[in-house]
């Protein structure tokens, strides 16, 4: 069975193929830069030479997908949906900034593919919006998630919640070593034992965060303050997780989910805990995953069906219990081991003001944080 | 590059010889048709730097001020001295191995030529994570050491870890381009060295080295600018490059200007390397002779076997059983903890179709290319050819932008589909095809099918029944380094593939991105065995042929 069903991808690949290579050679012939030349045998609807164009192979119960978010997480979500709403999902999957790389260039052409954008962070779902891409969503699907997780003009909503930690060494430190505050890692008796990803999205927008809430200074001194304390640079946030496990660090800072996946590898024992700062500390900052719908859409009403499924029962306690995730529905509880989000008291922030990425890059390349 | 070596050498050949065969190539011009097909592929290749002038023209102060500060330069130079280290690196493991596997008797030497070239196969950020997993702070080889009483092993991390992981993913470049030509290059010269008393030794640096620079240098090259655009591996072993903070600025400011900007800059530095490996090859240049072929005299290592057996092993080690061990240990350790194994057919099929079709479209590509440098050398071959080098170091995010702005903007019906995607593959890989076709092709010479032409046949007759049967391995070669290096291909599979498309490469890199290594590990496993059974059959086949 599996077999078949092989062979016959394949088959269709190759004619796929085929029949491509043949419009190129006919493309190249014509000389690239006129107008496009349709040939027979690729499937381009009529209208291609007008601009707007729909993918030929999507029938009007197909919604592309561009998922920030990882296939492992998302994929089996998306079946779900797939079996309960008969409408196809095509997802595409990549980095979260890429894929908004490539949403912009769409958005540029006038032909936009995505129907959805599900990203990983408040702060690229802020970037297509501003480029006027994204439609409004229906108020029914944003007032389920607390106003603090979506956009005030309705332009995406939030589906599942992240929080900022420090994820520490169970071997090496006490509870009673840890920091009552995120300023506290810049003395000097933590130089050496940092590890951090400067590069990852959720690092940058707590940044941000911190040079809204606590200005521009502030977040310079801190920044400062932790590159003189030479934090080891990891590539992402497993990374520095796993250095806290080897022994390279003490302590990272971190999303909350990553130790939880690193637990469900390496068991139980593994030697690393989560400690969310208290105190509305800014180190315990919750960020959203979230969504939102292409306003050049096709298929407005089947993303919106898609989108209004994320923030529903179901995937609300996928997320909790697969993506170990705060849900932002209310009455769907975490992770027995991880708190509330009201236990967290996360501090007070407009997440659309996370958007100004550009001005926390430049702060961190000015301080050393990144090259 | 290929004119210099038409020019001719300096040593070892009367002048006479040299002539002739000088005369017949560079005298005509070449045919329309042949142009035409180059100029196609040159403005294919060159698609990429024109996206990026036209983004970098859109570029505003903040990015401007981005461009010029100092540490610009500190990065690019440092990313062209990890290139030219790689570059070197690659040469000092590849051109013994070459030997050793081709000319000695080395015991086991067919296994240690499949296992040797095999690491192609394996993602350099893979690589990465096992020689981390290894040779780290709290890898193996430290906690052995540590158990002995041995502390402080030198950090893995910055330039150190970066040039060995690159050298160890890259040699098997220059360790295929030089076994092509050793395997097809009269041993005479040589020989007539020794005969004439030169020590083995001498005769190697002033005959066999010289016989070898165009293959060495191209396999160099493809080091180098593989190491020059690299993101996976730099960034996990925490070395500033250039091309890092290149992803760095498209991924975390969603500027493509002043991305774009700071490519050209890089792309600027690939083209000075390329310019120096033409210069540097330019002085040891020779012809390569066209006698009739015999086989060359075995070498016996004698005691040097086991110097020679622990070269092979610690490489091999290193490049090959490290990172099978560490893709064994995740799966392990994720099953032991309950974790599904999970391996579906749809991304083993969709590799083996994209790598497929890449390295067939590639290998046709090379032809027109090869056939223009070689037959006829002069300005625009040698252009055509460094033009298509340079292009091979766009970063791969640019490069993958690049081709959705101009199927958006020029063949909307091609955006997305599986015919750009490997048009893709095929263009950016070109390099590798075009230059094992074009050291086939030089040893081929052009009196062969002259004779053919004269005896009546039609140029395609000649083609198709004395060229391209003559070019086999060196076309099977370059189709096999476009496979291998589109199967664990990233940027432009993610951005580029038709939505739901997905190759055993973006399984690994979507699981291992999000911690998930046991969920990594089975279709890791499978890339590396399809890659360790397409290059053992491609070098049965080498070993076989005419």
């Amino acid at each position: 069975m599996e077999r078949a069903v092989f062979a016959t991808r394949w088959r269709s690949h190759a004619a796929r193929v085929a029949s491509g290579m043949v419009a190129a050679a006919v493309l190249a012939a014509c000389n690239a830069g006129a107008p496009p030349v349709l040939a027979p045998g690729t499937g381009a609807s009529p209208t291609a030479s007008s601009g707007a164009v729909t993918s030929p192979d999507v029938s009007s119960t197909t919604l592309t997908v561009y998922s920030g978010r990882e296939e492992e997480l998302v994929a089996p979500l998306i079946e779900r949906f797939e079996a309960e709403s008969g409408i196809d999902i095509e997802a595409r999957y990549g980095d979260t900034a890429e894929l908004a790389s490539i949403i912009l260039e769409e958005g540029e052409a006038g032909d936009v593919r995505a129907d959805v954008f599900f990203a990983q962070d408040a702060g690229a779902l802020g970037a297509v919006a501003a480029a006027g891409l994204l439609a409004p969503l229906d108020a029914t699907v944003l007032d389920r998630v607390d106003a603090r997780f979506r956009d005030d003009e309705g332009r995406w909503v939030g589906v599942s919640g992240r929080a900022r930690v420090l994820a520490y060494s169970t071997e090496r430190l006490s509870e009673d070593d840890l920091p009552a505050s995120i300023t506290e890692l810049t003395d000097p008796t933590w130089a050496g034992r940092i590890g951090w990803a400067p590069t990852n999205a959720s690092m940058q927008a707590f940044v941000t965060a911190f040079r809204q809430l606590e200005g521009e200074d502030a977040a310079r001194a801190w920044l400062e303050g932790i590159v003189a304390n030479d934090p080891v640079v990891y590539p992402n946030n497993t990374g520095a997780v796993e250095g806290v496990a080897a022994g390279e660090v003490d302590v990272a800072l971190v999303n909350h989910y990553y130790l939880m996946r690193l637990l469900a590898e390496n068991g139980p024992e593994y030697p690393v805990a989560n400690h969310f700062l208290p105190g509305g500390d800014l180190g315990s900052l919750v960020n959203v995953a979230g969504a939102g719908i292409l306003a050049d859409s096709e298929r407005a009403d089947a993303a919106a069906r898609f989108v209004d499924y994320l923030v529903s029962e179901d995937a609300q306690t996928y997320f909790s219990e697969e993506t170990y995730e705060f849900p932002l529905l209310d009455g769907i509880a975490a992770d027995p081991r991880l708190p509330t989000l009201a236990e967290i008291e996360s501090p007070e922030i407009d997440l659309n003001s996370l958007a100004d990425l550009q001005g926390t890059v430049e702060l961190m390349r000015e301080t050393g944080a990144l090259d | 590059m290929a004119q210099d070596q038409a020019r001719g050498g300096h040593v070892a050949l009367p002048a006479v010889l040299r002539r002739l065969p000088v005369a017949s190539v560079s005298t005509r011009r070449p045919p329309l048709p042949l142009l035409a097909a180059v100029a196609t592929i040159g403005v294919l290749a060159m698609l990429p730097l024109a996206y990026l002038v036209i983004r970098a023209l859109g570029v505003d102060e903040r990015a401007l001020e981005l461009i010029a500060r100092p540490r610009t330069l500190e990065l690019l130079t440092s990313s062209v001295a990890l290139a030219a280290g790689v570059g070197l690196g690659a040469t000092v493991l590849g051109v013994p191995l070459a030997w050793l596997t081709t000319r000695t008797d080395l015991p086991g030497r067919r296994a240690w030529t499949v296992l040797t070239v095999a690491p192609l196969a394996v993602p350099s950020y893979v690589l990465a994570f096992a020689l981390i997993a290894g040779l780290g702070p709290r890898g193996v080889l430290s906690g052995t050491l540590q158990s002995l009483g041995v502390e402080g092993l030198p950090s893995i991390y910055g330039l150190p870890g970066a040039l060995l992981v690159l050298t160890l993913a890259t040699y098997p470049y220059v360790l295929l381009t030089t076994r092509a030509t050793l395997m097809r290059a009269d041993p005479a010269l040589e020989e007539a060295a020794r005969s004439l008393g030169d020590g083995f030794g001498t005769a190697f640096r002033r005959v066999t080295l010289p016989l070898l620079a165009p293959a060495i240098g191209t396999g160099a090259l493809l080091a180098a600018l593989y190491a020059i655009s690299d993101f996976g591996a730099v960034s996990i072993l925490r070395f500033d490059s250039f091309a890092r903070a290149i992803h760095v600025q498209y991924r975390s400011s969603f500027d493509r200007s002043g991305a774009a900007a700071l490519a050209l800059l890089l792309v600027a530095a690939a083209f000075a390397l390329v310019w120096a490996e033409a210069r540097v090859r330019r002085r040891a240049a020779l012809r390569v002779p066209h006698g009739a072929r015999r086989a060359a005299r075995v070498v016996p290592l004698g005691r040097w076997r086991w110097a020679a057996l622990a070269f092979c092993g610690t490489v091999t080690g290193l490049s090959l059983v490290l990172p099978a061990g560490t893709i064994a240990y995740w799966l392990v350790r994720g099953l032991a903890q309950g974790e599904p194994l999970r391996l579906v057919a749809d991304p083993i099929g969709d590799s083996l179709v994209a790598a497929g079709a890449a390295a067939l479209v590639a290998g046709i590509l090379a032809l027109p290319v090869a056939f223009l440098v070689v037959r006829y050398p002069g300005r625009l071959a040698s252009m055509a050819e460094r033009l298509l080098y340079g292009a091979y170091a766009v970063p791969g995010i640019a490069l993958a932008l690049a081709l959705v702005f101009f199927s958006l903007n020029v063949v909307p019906f091609l955006y997305q589909t599986l015919t750009l995607l490997v048009l893709a593959y095929a263009v950016r890989f070109l390099p590798q095809a075009a230059g094992t076709t074009r050291s086939a092709l030089m040893l081929i010479g052009p009196h062969v099918p002259e004779a053919a032409r004269s005896l009546g046949r039609s140029p395609w007759e000649v083609l198709r029944t004395i060229t391209l049967p003559l070019l086999r391995p060196g076309l099977l070669a370059g189709a096999a380094l476009v496979f291998l290096s589109t199967i664990k291909e990233l940027p432009l599979t993610l951005l580029v593939a038709p939505t739901g498309f997905g190759t055993l490469a973006t399984q690994v890199w979507g699981a291992a991105n999000g911690g998930f290594f046991a969920r990594a590990a089975a279709p890791a496993a499978v890339l590396m065995l399809i890659s360790l059974a397409s290059v053992a059959l491609l070098l049965r086949d080498g070993e076989h042929s005419p």
